[in-house]
């Protein structure tokens, strides 16, 4: 089989576009198990959540409001989705998960479990689960650049970049700054640093929020893409599910690594053996958990 | 030194804690004046780490009164405890793997005007300093422990809790150790030992309190040591 440089390349820069979405879910989901120790099964219905509140304000909110001009704009929804499904996050955190933290994980699992069913399930009874297209995206996104080897479009290009920019700037904060180490503290002993005085429960319910506002940002990065639907989290999330065994839980560089990695050898395995391309990522987690269980990036305890 | 020439820092009455069922502490009253050292003498499993624990707040339930500086803190979320203006040392030093040297040195919050500055700090352990870059778990034990002593007294914590700070430390090192507890009295820190090393112990601190099976079984002024040796001697089990 023939494969030519360009076929390869715009196949893996398609991979790295859905890495970089794998890579901004799996980070959130890395955040909220290093500090709260739970599995967040919600995570890609909140991804969904912040989609729906992009193309609702878009279409909907206006007429709602009685201004029926008025349409929330690509820009402003990248801020809001994350603020309104960062404060659904404040408010599941304070009323619900925050009763688990003394029971064994797989009460926070089951608790987000069943969340993401009953979002999805409303959002399944009032909306079209074949999916309603975001027409809101910025003119000045569309159309494609010339990158030497290939025409990528514009919209694909600046979800890699911004995701790259949000991923590291993440990383940055954790890693790098005093604020980060609190949370990698709190993350290794709790307990302590909440008797040095530092408010360990607030700290928990704002990383929260931190992290499913993550999700709904890549919720609004994905609706001029795909068509925005009650369905688009749960097929994400279990592919995310997946990068985030193989980099391994409560890795913070290893999440973004990986996301953006196994996006790639998605894409790269489209020109190789198209059929394999959707279970490849799994066969690797087969592999990974095999030889390395802790995940590529995880600590083994 | 008697008790009654101290302003009380800590008053804990009728104290009894527990984790999940079991029942640890059996009805404590002690009280600490300002400036005083004291000791938890007693056994391993007698309760004294589980008294320093129920006083910063991480018990699992504890009842009866602990107040401190005349503040009722039985009631009170851990993380508002310290800001009484308490420093905790534990006894498996919490070092956090995590953070670099300086930035254990930094993490605990400020709880009241009068702690040393960083510069300060590193002037008073050198070691540090040329470690500051280091993972907190690089250093060695000896190393592990100077940190953790000295990451409390940047906050300005004027009652220090420390749990057996010379647990498995070299001649050495433990020399220094009392030279600083040495010092932090002359400056007035208010100090709550829990120590294995009864010649440590006995040398710093003013009263001891012995601690058997979750209740204070005795408390022997310093004064009384000589005297109170056998006494002693049939509690620890030395």
């Amino acid at each position: 089989m023939e494969l030519s440089f360009q076929t390869v390349m715009s196949q893996v820069m398609l991979g790295l576009n859905n890495g970089a979405f794998y890579a901004i879910l799996s980070l959130g989901l890395a955040v909220i198990f290093g500090l709260l120790n739970i599995v967040n099964f919600a995570h890609g219905a909140l991804y969904m959540l912040g989609a729906y509140v992009a193309l609702l304000g878009f279409t909907s909110l206006g007429p709602l409001i009685g201004m029926p001009d008025f349409h929330l704009n690509y820009w402003a929804a990248l801020i809001v989705a994350p603020l309104v499904v960062g404060a659904v996050g404040i408010v599941i955190e304070k009323t619900m998960l925050s009763r688990l933290y003394k029971f064994d994980h797989l009460y926070g699992l089951l608790l987000t479990f069943g969340l993401a069913l009953i979002i999805q399930g409303v959002f399944t009874n009032f909306f079209n689960v074949s999916g309603d297209p975001y027409e809101a995206k910025p003119e000045i996104l569309n159309g494609a650049v010339n990158l030497g080897f290939m025409m990528f479009p514009k919209y694909r290009l600046w979800v890699i970049v911004i995701s790259l920019a949000v991923c590291f700037g993440t990383w940055y904060v954790i890693e790098r700054t005093k604020l980060g180490s609190y949370l990698r503290a709190g993350t290794e002993n709790p307990e302590l640093v909440k008797a040095f005085g530092v408010n360990v429960p607030l700290m928990i319910t704002l990383t929260y929020g931190y992290g499913v506002a993550l999700a709904a940002f890549a919720g609004v990065l994905a609706a001029p893409i795909y068509s925005v639907s009650p369905v688009m989290g749960s097929e994400m999330i279990i592919t995310v599910f997946a990068v985030v065994v193989i980099g391994g839980m409560g890795s913070i560089m290893g999440s973004i690594v990986t996301g953006l990695l196994l996006g790639m050898v998605e894409g790269f395995t489209k020109v190789v053996y198209a059929p394999a391309s959707s279970t490849v990522i799994f066969l690797i987690m087969v592999v990974v958990l095999l030889v390395k269980p802790a995940g590529l990036f995880g600590r083994e305890s | 030194m008697t008790e009654s020439v101290h302003k009380e820092m800590l008053r804990i009455s009728d104290l009894h804690a527990f984790y999940g069922e079991s029942h640890i502490l059996h009805g404590i009253d002690l009280t600490v004046g300002e400036g005083e050292v004291v000791t938890l003498l007693g056994r391993n499993g007698a309760g004294r780490t589980t008294i320093l624990k129920s006083i910063i707040g991480l018990v699992g339930r504890r009842s009866g009164s602990i107040a401190i500086n005349g503040v009722e803190t039985i009631r009170m979320p851990t993380h508002r405890i310290a800001h009484l203006g308490l420093g905790y040392c534990p006894e498996e030093r919490g070092i956090f793997s995590s953070l670099t040297v300086e930035e254990n040195l930094l993490l605990p919050p400020v709880v009241n005007e009068g702690g040393m500055t960083l510069s300060e700090i590193y002037e008073m352990f050198p070691n540090l300093l040329e470690r500051r870059s280091s993972m907190g778990t690089r250093l060695s034990g000896g190393e592990q422990q100077m940190l953790a002593m000295a990451r409390i007294l940047r906050t300005g914590a004027k009652l220090l809790l420390l749990d057996e700070i010379t647990e498995g430390l070299a001649p050495i090192i433990v020399q220094t150790l009392r030279q600083l507890i040495g010092q932090l009295k002359e400056k007035g820190f208010t100090i709550i030992l829990v120590e294995q090393n009864f010649h440590f112990a006995a040398e710093l601190a003013d009263r001891h309190y012995v601690i058997d099976h979750g209740s204070i079984a005795e408390m022997i002024p310093r004064d009384e040591l000589g005297s109170s040796m056998e006494k002693l001697n049939r509690y620890l089990g030395v």
